[in-house]
């Protein structure tokens, strides 16, 4: 569902550009409003959500799909974690679909999906383990990197039970943005996937913004 | 796919949990007993046990939602735990994840250990938690788990449905281990399920051994992905006697 927000990212308290092959892992406040910007379009964010009190609770996709019977991600979604809580709710959506079941890429899958010879290209999962070594006071490791959404990710899945990676939705300008309903980690893989269309075959940068 | 001999065979009621360790070379044959079982299971290195099955892998390497005969699947590092060898299901899934207590008192009632004894209703959940923690492992190794048996639909607008009826008495599934592997399962209702009354399936198990897989094997050669996964077990296995 596209839903347009009236926020001005003038008025935001924080504002990063995070480049592709990134990462980006932060606190935002129970309360505080967060947007992701896809800048120059078919930009894959591929991000996780923890209790900033309790890492241990983590946003859940099973949980979250199953919860509210669709799994495709938009306005109006609450993001469940694996204990049953709301952490935060997708309140604008100016792409309209968001995936959550196509996992993060990683160089040992990317030796499965494309050829054994490309295990060493950079991939999310890489961006998370630096994510967690960098930032220790959170107490993160290999346990706790699951599975996350694909934020401007378009992942169809068919009736017959088919599932592909289609060409992005999202375009230059197009935003998601999220409230949180509980003090919680952000952390976000700027994609770095050169060998399918989830970049368009080039990883760009995004913003992410911040509001009280 | 096996020779069939028969190493082991147990049971397993319904609403109830279970964990072992399957070698490579070995095969998992479930059998639905009456119909409408669920089995949930999850994937663990032995010796890693960070390594662990990892669904989207599992479905994105293979451009599919659903798993069958042919499929495989995956660990977090690109190798594969199991080949599925035989199926008459058709269709299990592997996005719906579990039951907790809480929901199953909303479903159903509460049905205490207290009051029901072997009878309790419990939750997909919490067999889980009980057999990870017996490997020291905890909430948050639970990744997302197989439902074995169990059907859910997606329609173009991604609205899930559950299937009933998907298994039916004596349907069975192989899954054909193709590194050493510790299998935690649970035999609780699916999420979906709406049974007027807590269903309770028992599923037959036996522990076969399995032969060798050859070039032409039907899940290597289901996908071209699938030849590159057992080429990273092989490497992982370089120097161990098959």
């Amino acid at each position: 569902m596209i839903k347009e927000s009236s926020l001005v990212p003038a008025n935001a308290v924080y504002r990063e550009t995070v480049p592709a092959g990134d990462y980006f892992m932060k606190v935002v406040k129970k309360g505080q409003t967060f947007r992701i910007l896809d800048l120059e379009g078919n930009q894959a964010a591929d991000t996780l959500f923890y209790n900033a009190d309790d890492p241990a609770e983590r946003y859940s996709a099973m949980d979250t799909i199953r919860e509210q019977g669709n799994v495709y991600l938009t306005a109006g979604t609450k993001l469940i974690s694996n204990q049953g809580n709301v952490m935060l709710e997708i309140v604008a959506d100016t792409c309209g679909r968001h995936d959550t079941l196509g996992g993060a890429c990683a160089t040992e899958s990317n030796t499965v999906r494309y050829a054994l010879e490309k295990k060493c290209m950079h991939a999310c999962r890489d961006s998370w383990m630096l994510a967690v070594a960098e930032n220790e006071e959170f107490g993160m490791s290999k346990r706790d990197i699951t599975h996350n959404i694909n934020f401007f990710m378009n992942v169809p899945i068919t009736a017959d039970g088919g599932l592909t990676f289609e060409d992005g939705i999202s375009a230059p300008g197009k935003y998601v943005e999220m409230k949180a309903h509980m003090d919680t980690i952000v952390l976000v893989s700027n994609c770095p996937q050169l060998n399918n269309p989830c970049n368009g075959y080039n990883p760009t940068p995004i913003e992410v913004l911040i509001w009280n | 796919m096996t020779d069939n001999t028969i190493l082991y065979q147990d049971r397993i009621a319904g609403g109830c949990h279970w964990s072992l360790r399957m070698r490579r070379g070995t095969s998992l044959h479930l059998v639905d007993e009456e119909g409408g079982a669920n089995v949930g299971m999850l994937f663990y290195n032995p010796v890693n046990l960070l390594e662990r099955y990892n669904a989207p892998d599992t479905l994105k390497c293979q451009h599919t939602f659903k798993l069958t005969r042919g499929n495989c699947l995956y660990s977090d590092m690109g190798r594969i735990f199991c080949s599925i060898v035989e199926d008459s299901v058709g269709w299990h899934e592997t996005v719906c994840g579990n039951l907790t207590r809480e929901m199953i008192i909303k479903k159903w009632g509460e049905h205490s250990y207290q009051d029901y004894h072997n009878d309790w209703y419990q939750s997909g959940h919490d067999s889980f938690l009980v057999e990870l923690a017996k490997y020291g492992l905890g909430i948050e190794d639970m990744a997302a788990n197989l439902n074995l048996f169990s059907k859910v639909e997606v329609d173009e607008a991604g609205n899930l449905r559950y299937a009933t009826g998907n298994s039916k008495a004596g349907d069975f599934i192989e899954l054909r281990f193709e590194m050493d592997t510790l299998v935690v399962l649970h035999t609780c209702p699916h999420p979906l399920n709406n049974a007027d009354d807590y269903p309770r399936k028992p599923i037959v198990y036996q522990i076969r051994k399995a032969a060798p897989v050859t070039d032409d094997d039907y899940c290597k050669n289901y996908r071209p992905e699938n030849q590159r996964g057992f080429k990273n077990n092989e490497i992982y296995h370089l120097g161990v006697e098959a």
